[in-house]
């Protein structure tokens, strides 16, 4: 077991615009709540993350 | 001559039946695989064969035939590098690894059994050869005993407590006693991890257990034993249901978080305190004069 970190955001999912600028993943933008669950959910069974709750409207996907 | 067979034929069999018997009793760290027991049967053959032939040829005497136990060595010497190759791979197609410290230790145990098959074959051939044969397999059978007495290691239960906890969730995270063990996205993975979920808190009992712990290969070791033996749900992709352990860094104390096929409380404690500890992750601070006052 490594101590070193080797978690990336895969992608971003936002509520909205005006949350998430830049960075190196993809942002989805979503209508609603239930969007954003939706599209987290996909997109982590895709690309094999975890969905981390930032609490703010925003999940982000990463790979553990 | 005669005397010599009796003490070949006692030493090869108590000692046959000794490495056997340490088969059965090693089911928790066995890998089960039926090709695996031939093998480790077979070592043990020889490692009898090799103990019981030393006293006889002493008092031939055949002195340089004893040359052939350095020999023995190198040849276990393989059996810890194949059970360690083995495991190894295994491990990589494992959800709940069991991790190389794990891996290593078990390892070490099976290279060390030959060793002990070795030393009671000796002592009952010995004795054979001394006394009579009856005398000689009693011999091994205390050899045995003391043997087993010797190698049997702590587990977790001797050197820290474990109680159960109640999963809890501060917003999106995920906590166990108040340590946090991870971000779970989803609300309907809460509702299942609530519902599902089994935590337990395992408190070290002193600066040594804390210590010892501490320790990466130690944490997954409980991990791969309590999820071998409570199932798992954990899948690929579904890192939400992964078994996690998490350390409160200001009291040493662990947080074992798993989502269990079988959820029994009672089981996950009983796993858990018995979970070897690891000798490659033992730490001893306060046998030393610095720890000790570092501790006050």
């Amino acid at each position: 077991m490594s101590t070193q970190p080797k978690e990336t955001v895969l992608a971003i999912v936002a509520l909205g615009h005006g949350k998430v600028a830049g960075g190196g993943a993809p942002v989805f933008i979503v209508e609603d709540k239930e969007q954003l669950e939706k599209v987290s959910l996909y997109l982590s069974r895709v690309l094999n993350g975890a969905i981390h709750d930032l609490e703010n409207g925003v999940y982000i996907i990463v790979g553990h | 001559m005669e005397q010599y067979q009796a003490s070949i034929l006692v030493g090869v069999t108590v000692g046959f039946l000794a490495r056997l018997y340490l088969l059965k009793v090693d089911y928790r760290q066995y890998p089960s695989y039926p090709h695996g027991y031939v093998t480790h049967i077979s070592f043990g053959f020889i490692a009898a064969a090799i103990g019981a032939v030393a006293i006889p040829a002493i008092m031939k005497p055949d002195f340089t035939a004893v040359t052939f136990l350095a020999l023995a060595a190198t040849q276990f010497r393989e059996v810890r590098r194949m059970e360690r190759e083995t495991l190894g791979k295994l491990d990589e197609s494992e959800l709940v690894p069991r991790g190389n410290d794990y891996i290593e230790g078990i390892a070490r145990v099976f290279e060390a059994r030959n060793y002990l098959v070795m030393a009671v074959a000796m002592v009952s051939s010995l004795v054979t050869y001394l006394v009579d044969w009856p005398y000689g397999v009693a011999a091994g059978v205390i050899a045995q005993i003391i043997a087993i007495k010797l190698m049997s290691g702590e587990v977790v239960g001797d050197i820290a407590e474990v109680i159960p906890s109640q999963p809890v969730f501060n917003g999106a995270l995920l906590t166990v006693g108040g340590i946090v063990i991870m971000n779970i996205g989803l609300p309907e993975h809460r509702e299942k991890v609530l519902k599902e979920g089994l935590s337990a808190l395992i408190k070290p009992k002193d600066d040594n257990a804390r210590a010892t712990l501490d320790n990466l290969g130690q944490r997954q070791a409980i991990l791969h034993v309590a999820a071998a033996l409570l199932g798992s749900k954990r899948e690929i992709g579904e890192w939400e249901f992964a078994p996690l352990i998490r350390k409160d860094i200001n009291t040493g104390v662990l947080a074992i978080f798993l989502l269990p096929i079988e959820p029994d409380m009672e089981c996950l404690i009983e796993a858990i305190n018995r979970v070897p500890v690891l000798e490659s992750s033992k730490r001893r601070p306060l046998a030393s004069r610095v720890g000790r006052q570092a501790a006050d």
